[in-house]
């Protein structure tokens, strides 16, 4: 029997000619990363392990961009030890509040994550950069320690779930729609310790921007990892990407063999996706936007790991260009990195969002976690562009998050209630 | 660093999808101290938990156990808090590796997350992975560990099998 894409990189990475799910194997890594949140604990434990230098110097990232720019003194605390180990191991990709962006876009945006690499972040969300065929996914701070000595980690193969996609999203529907509609049907433990490999005919209809977003979400359906094939968009993004010139080396690309093995295949085809929200308290609790009636807002995000790419700011834009954020709501964005936010200035997309009366932010994970720059407050009611709507997520306990797309967010800040971009347009 | 391979205590019975964002809030992350930690765990589902809680006591839930962010700061929190081990219908797969990495057992047993209620006496065997609960009288026996975690549960954690494995490289 053939290997699925999955399979391929990480038998490649453990020197062995093939594995199969559930085999338990010890890999060598291409990338490593952490934030300001696992950094700290790893930085505790690496120091346990008796070694005075890390593994290569090149292939570790450190992003401080949850509680950054500093919330507190104990955040300020936070990053200045990981700013120090930093500096104390020469480690070059570490990023300073200016450069900073949202892990998960600033990665690929500046070419330190590649086609065919097997990667591991301290963040959940580390399985965004299987929209580039990678293998790649989240790992608490010890991994991430030990993997700072060792440039290796260990990992069960993991089964896959194959989703074919056909056709092509009707207007104002994206890359969120489709994750949130397919987390809704397989549900929130629905690909528990496997991949989740996205192909078919309709994969050439998403933009890049699309599949990270789709990509980055599998841990929402408690993914390992989400992965997709490498066509000529992809190189496209890993060419300009590069350009950074931060990896040296090249990337390889690897692809599914015809007869490789699935636990389950499930279609969907594009054209049939409506724009989709998902209820507190669980991204599983999914519903197209025309079923959700007269919930009522307090707060617009729009941001994310999930959905601060340029692509999602334009939509944002293109539906508030003219028109207010109703009275009463606020709408804030959230360019993901600092390259992004300039794109956005340059295209005029700030200017936008500031006549509607929204305000603009730094890139910072910020509200997304409920960490700072837009706590909600008891029985507050936000419909936010990010990934998880758990208890307390945004803030207080009681409060509540709708997840949605920019557009589906966009729509909703201007009539202050949760509302389909058709309403609005 | 040995773990007791008996453990006896009460039990903290909660449901399924329990994330980890519940477990230890985002807000209290810009801290590192597992005893700061354990005294918010669970709060925003439970505010009895941290203050009720006692070392040895035993935490039951039902599946995905765990899901959510990568914060290693929630097995600590829970470790923190006095318990001394988790047993749930399934776990999310980073919050079970981290479990077993920071040396916080956790047993794995459908029947047993269905059966034992909250406030039972519970009894668990880590050796044989069997439950007793003392309070209904019956018996459970959980998933047993595959030979390469069981190593690092072993080594008390992956960072001393880690140490090891680069000693013995640098002798």
């Amino acid at each position: 029997m053939g290997m699925t894409i999955s399979e391929k990189i990480m038998a490649a990475h453990a020197g062995m000619d093939s594995v199969k799910p559930g085999q338990l194997i010890e890999a060598k890594l291409d990338m490593i990363l952490a934030n300001d949140i696992t950094a700290p604990i790893a930085i505790r434990e690496f120091e346990k392990l008796g070694v005075d230098r890390v593994w290569d110097r090149d292939r570790i990232s450190l992003v401080p961009d949850h509680f950054t720019p500093n919330k507190d003194i104990k955040s300020a605390e936070q990053v200045k030890m990981v700013r120090e180990f930093a500096a104390r191991m020469n480690i070059s990709n570490y990023f300073e509040v200016g450069e900073m962006g949202i892990e998960h876009a600033l990665l690929p945006e500046q070419g330190l994550v590649l086609p065919g690499d097997l990667i591991i972040g301290a963040d959940s969300h580390t399985c965004t950069y299987g929209a580039l065929g990678a293998f790649s996914t989240g790992v608490g701070s010890t991994d991430f320690a030990c993997a700072m000595a060792t440039g290796k980690a260990w990992f069960k193969v993991p089964e896959s779930i194959k989703f074919v996609l056909h056709g092509k999203l009707n207007r104002w529907v994206s890359g969120k729609d489709v994750i949130l509609k397919i987390i809704g049907d397989i549900g929130v433990d629905g690909a528990r310790y496997m991949s989740m490999e996205f192909t078919g005919d309709g994969i050439k209809n998403l933009s890049m921007d699309s599949r990270f977003t789709i990509a980055n979400m599998a841990i929402e359906a408690g993914a390992k990892n989400g992965i997709f094939p490498v066509d000529d968009l992809t190189i496209q993004y890993v060419k300009k990407a590069m350009e950074s010139g931060r990896r040296k080396d090249s990337y390889k690309i690897y692809e599914s063999d015809p007869d490789a093995g699935y636990s389950r295949v499930i279609e969907y085809n594009l054209d049939n996706i409506e724009p989709q929200v998902a209820l507190p308290h669980l991204p599983e609790n999914t519903r197209p936007v025309s079923e959700v009636n007269d919930i009522k807002i307090d707060q617009v995000v729009i941001g994310s790991c999930t959905n601060g790419r340029l692509e999602d700011l334009r939509v944002a834009a293109e539906i508030l260009k003219g028109k207010k954020i109703k009275k009463g709501i606020r709408c804030l964005i959230f360019p993901a990195t600092q390259k992004i936010y300039l794109d956005a200035l340059k295209e005029g997309l700030i200017e936008i969002f500031i006549e509607a009366g929204a305000a603009v932010s730094t890139p910072t994970c910020g509200p997304c976690l409920g960490g700072h720059m837009g706590i909600l407050a008891k029985g507050e009611r936000a419909i936010s562009t990010t990934n998880r709507n758990f208890i307390g997520r945004m803030g207080h306990k009681e409060s509540e998050v709708y997840l949605a797309s920019p557009a589906v967010a966009a729509a909703s800040a201007v009539l202050g209630k949760i509302s389909s971009p058709e309403e609005v347009i | 660093m040995e773990e007791k391979l008996k453990l006896k205590g009460r039990v903290f019975k909660f449901g399924d999808n329990i994330d980890t964002d519940v477990i230890i809030p985002a807000r209290y992350l810009n801290t590192q101290d597992p005893k700061e930690l354990a005294s918010h765990c669970m709060e925003d589902i439970d505010k009895d938990f941290a203050p009720k809680v006692r070392p040895g006591d035993i935490m039951v839930a039902g599946h995905n156990f765990g899901c959510g962010s990568s914060r290693e700061h929630a097995p600590i929190a829970i470790k923190a808090s006095g318990i001394s081990c988790v047993i749930a219908a399934s776990f999310a797969r980073i919050f079970y590796r981290n479990a077993i990495n920071i040396g916080l057992p956790i047993l794995e047993s459908e029947e047993a997350a269905r059966e034992i209620n909250e406030g039972d006496t519970v009894e668990v065997d880590l050796k044989n992975g069997t439950i007793l609960d003392i309070t209904n009288g019956k018996k459970f026996k959980a998933q047993p560990f595959p030979e390469f975690m069981q190593e690092i549960i072993n080594a008390g954690g992956l960072i001393n099998k880690t140490k090891k494995e680069l000693e013995a490289k640098n002798v």
